[in-house]
């Protein structure tokens, strides 16, 4: 009798153990709070504001997550990677969802064992110059020195970038933007790069940000998005969907001013399958029927992010080029509510 | 009548392995070890099945293939094409290089340091203590920040050395060039030069050696110990007759000459830095992230040696110093010959622990993005292959096989100084 209980006990220890690493939203849940891994700071993307609180374009995906999952868009602890902690950090479980302008590449996806959830920002790899500097363009570049975010796909394009231009630089590896926006503006290095979106942002942090070019060349494709651990599909769902419905929230011209309005019921089916009044869409991720529209309303749709992180009328000023809808002449294209 | 009763023979029971003391010490050790291997057991057995479940099998076919980052502090030719070993490789040496360069550095001014700490000079003394405390008290990754900012905010960039009145001059006869991208200096050159050696072929450990150095070195070296054989003869001349001769021309001649008559014939020049584009080119580049590393945990250390220099050198007794006055020594004299063949042995063995700190607080390179064995292998590598373990593992192998080098190499030393008893 004593021994079969010890071994019942045993069995069901084993079996919630196992369980356990798989249900990332059980523990969220149970922890009642997101661990979300961002920047360590850029500006726009990822960054505290004067009162401490994480402002951003990537903070807000996290909200919008703690949201879906919690319904609290503040129930997320943010926690800080350099590009070098990244992905052992979500690897070891450290965090729940990683959403750090991290670019979707084969190997990372496959190779490092995690999922990428969809594409928050098409980017592209850039150099900002110094006008005085007097270089108009990327391949004016030989023998520059260029400062370089190490552990980063930016590290690989440039090197590929100088090779089939067949010209030569010296690369100065740095750990943080911040450091890299000291050395450049010391002049220790001629020019610095990284994804456009983040030049755009360190140079809004500049006294003076009309004395440096964002040369034109892109040299590289750069999809940033948000990724999760392999080996949790259902966890994975969730963070793609509550991904898909900011973008689709656009797409359908539901706000955070008219949600609360639209959630009360209205003409377009697809707009009540997303907010919960219709069909049980919720239900099959494994979250509340208003997941969507708390997603929502924790910092607005896609666009509204966009606008208030990272837009025209902010100081990085980034316009929508690429990710704008389809409908507007973007490549934001999610795939149907249904 | 005496009864004599043999003690009972004791048959082993299994209880005298805790009650008997003979048995318990080995029991104990016993069950201590077997507690120990089974947690490590434990811990590989759970990283690997940790591993497996992520579909992550330990591997270490990543290092042939192509790295495909460039390294902008190289010995050895590499480019970004060439294999993930090679580029540890190139980090390995890098770090090899700040380890060798800290370690004579940091021992020059560490003795210097410890010396003056003794100096009756209340000023200087008072300086030098300064100095120790200073450094030895503030973690050595600030001092490596704080120089590198220091290097980066002060000095000119290269653009400022541009036009017709520039803002910053070369020095020394326009051979050197201070910049906060580091300093340039003049590279020795050979127009006849004979060559470099290939070693290991196109193996990814491929190394070049510089026959032109090797035969300057080796002339010199030559020069060395003839100018020893010297001196042996003018200590043999003095002890069968009491005169020593004068040997000191001699000496400067064996050593001068030939050397200068090898580099002479190799046809040795100078090759000056020139302002080219957006850099100095030509010249060797003594890069900012090296030079800051370099200061920093060489002053950090010389802190802690002239602490030890200083320990040393007040072990021995006042008394012996006196006497050796006594006999008529000179200041110089009873310092080389009685005083520190003596504090040498109180030394080094803790002098080999410090260049051990040293070569290990290299790894904070990356704090200034200088390439080390961390920032290639344990970085840059760790991130573009996604093999934590892996590398982590070889990169520790590495640092314990160079401690492990360095203690070995300074325990010889050790032996050599020690005292001799008879």
């Amino acid at each position: 009798m004593k021994k079969t209980f010890i071994l019942g006990a045993l069995t069901v220890a084993a079996m919630s153990a196992g369980a356990a690493s798989a249900a990332t939203l059980d523990d969220v849940k149970a922890r009642g709070k997101l661990e979300c891994g961002v920047n360590t700071g850029l500006v726009g993307f990822a960054a505290p504001d004067a009162n401490g609180r994480w402002e951003g374009f990537d903070a807000a995906y996290c909200r919008a997550v703690a949201a879906a999952v919690l319904g609290d868009p503040d129930a997320v602890e943010f926690v800080p990677l350099t590009t070098k902690t990244r992905f052992t950090a979500l690897a070891a479980a450290e965090v729940d969802v990683l959403s750090r302008n991290t670019t979707w590449t084969f190997s990372r996806d496959v190779d490092l064992k995690f999922e990428f959830v969809g594409v928050n920002y098409y980017d592209g790899q850039g150099f900002m110059a110094p006008k005085n500097l007097g270089v108009s363009s990327a391949k004016e570049l030989d023998g520059a020195t260029v400062c370089i975010q190490t552990g980063t796909t930016t590290e690989l394009n440039l090197a590929d970038f100088f090779r089939a231009n067949n010209i030569s630089y010296e690369p100065v590896p740095i750990e943080t933007n911040a450091e890299g926006q000291t050395q450049y503006l010391a002049g220790a290095c001629d020019v610095y790069t990284t994804d456009a979106s983040g030049l755009a942002a360190t140079r809004a942090t500049f006294e003076d940000p009309s004395a440096h070019v964002i040369l034109p060349e892109i040299i590289s494709k750069e999809p940033l998005g948000p990724l999760v651990r392999h080996g949790d599909p259902e966890w994975g769902d969730i963070a793609r969907w509550t991904l898909n419905a900011l973008i689709a929230a656009e797409e359908l011209g539901v706000t955070s001013a008219n949600i609360e309005e639209l959630a009360a019921g209205s003409d377009n089916p697809e707009i009540n399958r997303l907010l919960g009044t219709e069909g049980n869409l919720g239900e099959m991720l494994g979250l509340e029927a208003d997941w969507a529209k708390n997603a929502i309303m924790a910092g607005g749709n896609y666009g509204e992010i966009f606008a208030k992180t990272i837009g025209e009328s902010t100081p990085i000023g980034l316009a929508r080029g690429l990710n704008a809808q389809w409908k507007d002449g973007g490549i934001l294209y999610v795939p149907p509510f249904r | 009548m005496t009864t004599l009763t043999d003690p009972p023979k004791e048959s082993f029971r299994l209880s005298m392995l805790i009650y008997d003391s003979r048995y318990r010490s080995m029991t104990i050790q016993i069950v201590a070890l077997i507690a120990v291997l089974t947690l490590i057991g434990w811990l590989i057995s759970n990283t690997a099945q940790n591993l497996a479940d992520l579909g992550k099998q330990p591997s270490f076919s990543f290092l042939g293939e192509s790295a495909g980052y460039d390294i902008n502090q190289r010995l050895i030719d590499y480019e970004n094409q060439d294999s993930h070993l090679r580029a540890a490789f190139v980090g390995l040496l890098n770090t090899l290089l700040v380890a060798f360069m800290g370690c004579i550095a940091a021992t020059l001014v560490g003795v210097f340091v410890g010396v003056l700490r003794l100096s009756n000079n209340w000023v200087v003394a008072r300086l030098m203590t300064i100095y120790v405390e200073m450094f030895r008290n503030v973690p050595v990754l600030l001092w490596i920040i704080l120089v590198m900012a220091i290097l980066i905010e002060t000095l000119p960039a290269p653009r400022a050395f541009r036009g017709e009145t520039p803002e910053a001059s070369m020095m020394l006869g326009d051979s050197v060039a201070f910049t906060n991208r580091g300093f340039y200096v003049p590279e020795p050159l050979f127009s006849r030069g004979i060559g470099d050696v290939h070693l290991f072929g196109e193996a990814a450990l491929r190394f070049d050696v510089s026959l032109d150095l090797i035969a300057v070195v080796a002339t010199f070296i030559a020069g060395l110990l003839i100018s020893g054989l010297i001196t042996r003869r003018a200590d043999r001349i003095q002890a069968a007759t009491g005169d020593r001769p004068r040997t000191w021309h001699w000496k400067a001649a064996v050593i001068v000459i030939p050397t200068v008559a090898v580099l002479a014939i190799l046809g040795f020049y100078l090759g000056k830095p020139e302002l080219q584009g957006f850099n100095f080119a030509g010249g060797t580049h003594m890069r900012n992230s090296l030079i800051a590393l370099w200061l920093a945990l060489s002053l950090y250390t010389a802190a802690f040696i002239a602490e030890i220099v200083r320990a040393g050198i007040l072990a021995i007794s006042k008394g012996q110093t006196e006497a050796a006055a006594a006999l008529g020594l000179r200041q110089r004299r009873i310092m080389s010959l009685v005083v520190l063949p003596q504090a040498l042995r109180v030394i080094i063995p803790p002098l080999i622990s410090q260049y051990l700190n040293l070569t290990k607080n290299s790894s904070l390179a990356i704090a200034v993005g200088y390439m080390d064995i961390t920032g290639t292998l344990m970085g840059i590598t760790l991130n573009q292959t996604g093999r934590e373990l892996e590398t982590i593992l070889i990169g520790m192998l590495i640092y314990l096989t160079i401690s492990l080098t360095i203690s070995f190499v300074m325990n010889l030393y050790n032996d050599a100084v020690k005292l001799r008893e008879r």
